[in-house]
């Protein structure tokens, strides 16, 4: 019944799992702003739920954030920092991969027990989200580089956005709007954090950043 | 009304940011926090309209932290003068070629980050909308990571992007929180998720989301507040940042982090899951206090001293809302009485740092010989947060504990005493050690300006006043506020122990509240 709703979560599943498998900084923002698109798609794609008009703008205003601007804050956070282009993680591609099946089977087992007051519009939405939050979580913590960790900020927020549109269809738009300047705000701070620390240190290893401690 | 107040501070910072002009600006600094502490006295006199259906509202629990914050903005804005003409006369000595990257100079990026930081948290105060309570929250976060940053140098930047990554991360899980309340909610009339829409509503909403709803905002808000294990940020933040900004920090964004735990809790109650939510902050308050007391003892930077025993006082916050009933009272009054005390510390705390240039306090002998005033205001701050009689805090520590007392429960009673008295060895022995003795080094009185220590005595005067006499207008306030939290019917279903008679354990049972103890020491 919502086959675009389908494509566009396999496509949100496939480029999480590129994220955690990619070794190219580059490539892991392609990525994101690949996945920016299926997840700023989603409130179209079931437009014959949402029953408001506001629905295009908004969806207009989530894609125009995070197909474009966001990736093109961390592009030019990256060009600015002049970092290198490894994304250097803690846990090797193969077993950050082996954490995305695992996190994958979890996140299906707990939505299969999480009863819904409303029937999901595709099978797939729940465990996807949830799926797409434990990813940016595990991105945050087990990358070095301080723009890696944007990113997991990033796919988190996308899985919190993705639960929101699939879910809970009547947010005002206010409330909406305010999310999206915030997260918007969020990512400006922290580039141009990364850009102060790349001057300051002579690198954005997160890891480095060690001299404050008990 | 309620537009006014958030708005005169967001346009004066703007204001600020936009003209070059250094009067205007310093004008403003000072200028919005005080028209905003009149804005939020009258509301004490008429309360305010409320504003688009009911989200923007001024209850009577917004009004006591709204009231804070108005007062510890105006003693740091205050302070911030004298602050920043230092600063600028030691980065003109310096001038590296790094600051002139920077458009702007970094004392408006200053000023108007600490304005915008004011709008902020007084659109917290006054939010009964979950969803734009988020957005105020994560908007506080933002705001007051430039102000972290303003020294400029690698510490302070490992600490801003400490607290940006911990705090946004830790609000994002809020946003699901969020979401699983609404779709907690969902059966109901009303889906907009509003505060007093939610509590009306309670058999609508299905108790398993809710309970999720409810662990996400605990550690979403939680970690903004500094609940251990979440507060990893909060002691590197805290003593990174500028005096000021560290008083309002503690004393303002904690407590406005704990507002937003409460409408959560608020709900939760109402929804006949009062007990679960009790639990989970009791757990998490002993964790902080736990934490604080490990890190407070033997502590060689006073500044993150300090920051541990604002995690110290968020766990008791924590503990007193998870006892209920007075300790709910207990832990709004210590909420202010804390704002007060530890703002006042961290401005002498500043003043420290500026005179001697280090934060090792091991370093420091004889301030009380060199500095009697600043020594007299660092040991009167340290009283007023340790709970020493007259002060506020010994009042809501009491309140606390007596309200442990009054539910029979010996154990979380003896182990809040105990923590207590483990961080008060702790700062004593710190602070005492830097206030006496004599410096052998550099003997001689510093002649330091009395006026740059007005704003930290007026805060101690506040939290002294707090603990002598609370006004009758506060005493009202925090009546109502507390009764919020305690929804008559429901919070007797979940907690039927209170109204067992006083069986074997009776009030004589039960050890002297150790403030008492903690003041003839």
């Amino acid at each position: 019944m919502h086959l675009g709703l389908d494509i566009a979560l396999l496509v949100i599943l496939l480029t999480s799992l590129g994220i955690l498998g990619s070794s190219r900084l580059r490539n892991c923002i392609r990525l994101i702003a690949l996945q920016g698109f299926a997840v700023g798609l989603l409130p179209v794609l079931i437009v014959d739920l949402m029953g408001s008009s506001l629905v295009i703008v908004y969806a207009v205003a989530s894609v125009a954030s995070r197909g474009i601007l966001f990736p093109w804050l961390l592009l030019r956070a990256q060009h600015q920092a002049n970092v290198s282009r490894e994304v250097e993680p803690y846990v090797g591609y193969g077993a950050s991969l082996m954490f995305g099946a695992a996190a994958l089977v979890f996140s299906a087992w707990l939505s299969s027990r999480l009863p819904l007051p409303e029937p999901a519009p595709s099978n797939f939405a729940l465990p996807i989200a949830l799926f797409l939050g434990l990813t940016g979580l595990f991105v945050t913590i087990s990358r070095k580089k301080a723009i890696s960790q944007v990113l997991g900020y990033l796919l988190l927020e996308n899985g919190v956005f993705a639960f929101g549109v699939l879910f809970v269809r009547h947010q005002p738009l206010v409330v909406e709007v305010g999310v999206l300047l915030d997260i918007f705000a969020a990512v400006f701070v922290m580039g141009v954090a990364i850009f102060h620390i790349s001057r300051e240190f002579d690198h954005i290893d997160a890891d480095r950043l060690a001299s404050l401690k008990d | 009304m309620l537009a006014a107040i958030v708005l005169l501070p967001a346009l004066a910072g703007i204001l600020a940011f936009v003209f070059p002009a250094r009067w205007l600006r310093r004008a403003l600094l000072v200028g919005a926090p005080v028209g905003h502490l009149a804005l939020s006295a009258w509301t004490f006199h008429a309360s305010p309209a409320p504003l688009l259906q009911g989200w923007l509202d001024l209850d009577s629990a917004g009004q006591l932290f709204l009231l804070t914050t108005s007062v510890l903005f105006v003693a740091a804005s205050l302070q911030t003068l004298g602050y920043l003409d230092t600063e600028r006369a030691h980065r003109n000595s310096m001038a590296t070629a790094g600051n002139l990257l920077l458009a702007r100079p970094p004392e408006a990026i200053f000023a108007a980050c600490l304005l915008l930081l004011l709008s902020a948290l007084t659109l917290v105060t006054i939010c009964q909308h979950f969803g734009l309570l988020w957005v105020a929250v994560e908007a506080t976060t933002l705001a007051s990571a430039p102000l972290i940053y303003f020294h400029r140098d690698g510490r302070s930047l490992e600490a801003t992007w400490k607290y940006l990554v911990v705090c946004s991360v830790g609000i994002a899980l809020a946003l699901l929180g969020n979401f699983f309340l609404a779709v907690a909610a969902s059966g109901n009339a009303t889906p907009a998720l509003v505060v007093s829409d939610l509590v009306a509503a309670d058999p609508a909403l299905q108790p398993s989301w809710l309970k999720a709803a409810m662990i996400f905002f605990v550690v979403g808000y939680g970690t903004k507040m500094g609940l251990a294990p979440l507060h990893t940020w909060l002691p590197d933040a805290h003593s990174e940042a500028p005096a000021a900004v560290s008083a309002v920090l503690s004393g303002a964004v904690l407590n406005c982090a704990f507002l937003a735990i409460l409408r959560t809790l608020q709900v939760c109650g109402a929804a006949g899951l009062g007990a679960f939510a009790q639990e989970l902050m009791l757990v998490l308050g002993f964790a902080s206090m736990g934490t604080a007391a490990v890190f407070v003892l033997r502590q060689p930077d006073y500044k993150r001293m300090l920051a541990y025993s604002s995690v110290e006082h968020m766990g008791i916050l924590a503990i007193g809302v998870g006892i209920g009933g007075s300790g709910a009272f207990g832990a709004l009054l210590h909420a202010i009485n804390h704002s007060l005390a530890k703002g006042m510390l961290f401005l002498a705390a500043g003043q420290i740092l500026a005179i001697y240039a280090t934060k090792r306090s091991a370093r420091i002998h004889g301030l009380l010989g060199r500095y009697p005033l600043l020594g007299w205001v660092w040991i009167g701050g340290f009283m007023a947060i340790s709970g020493v009689p007259p002060f506020g805090v010994f009042v809501s520590e009491l309140t606390i504990a007596k309200a442990a007392i009054d539910s029979h429960r010996p154990v979380v009673l003896v182990l809040f005493l105990l923590l207590l008295a483990v961080v008060f060895i702790g700062m004593a022995s710190s602070v005492l050690a830097m206030a006496q003795g004599q410096d052998v080094e550099t003997p001689e009185r510093i002649r330091g300006r009395w006026v740059s220590l007005l704003p930290a005595m007026a805060l101690g005067a506040l939290a002294l006043g707090m603990g002598l006499a609370i006004p009758p207008f506060l005493q009202t306030n925090l009546q109502q506020a507390a009764a919020m939290l305690q929804p008559a019917a429901s919070a007797l279903r979940s907690r039927p122990a209170a109204d067992v008679p006083a069986l074997g354990l009776t009030v004589t049972d039960q050890p002297v509240p150790s403030p008492i103890a903690q003041g003839g020491r």
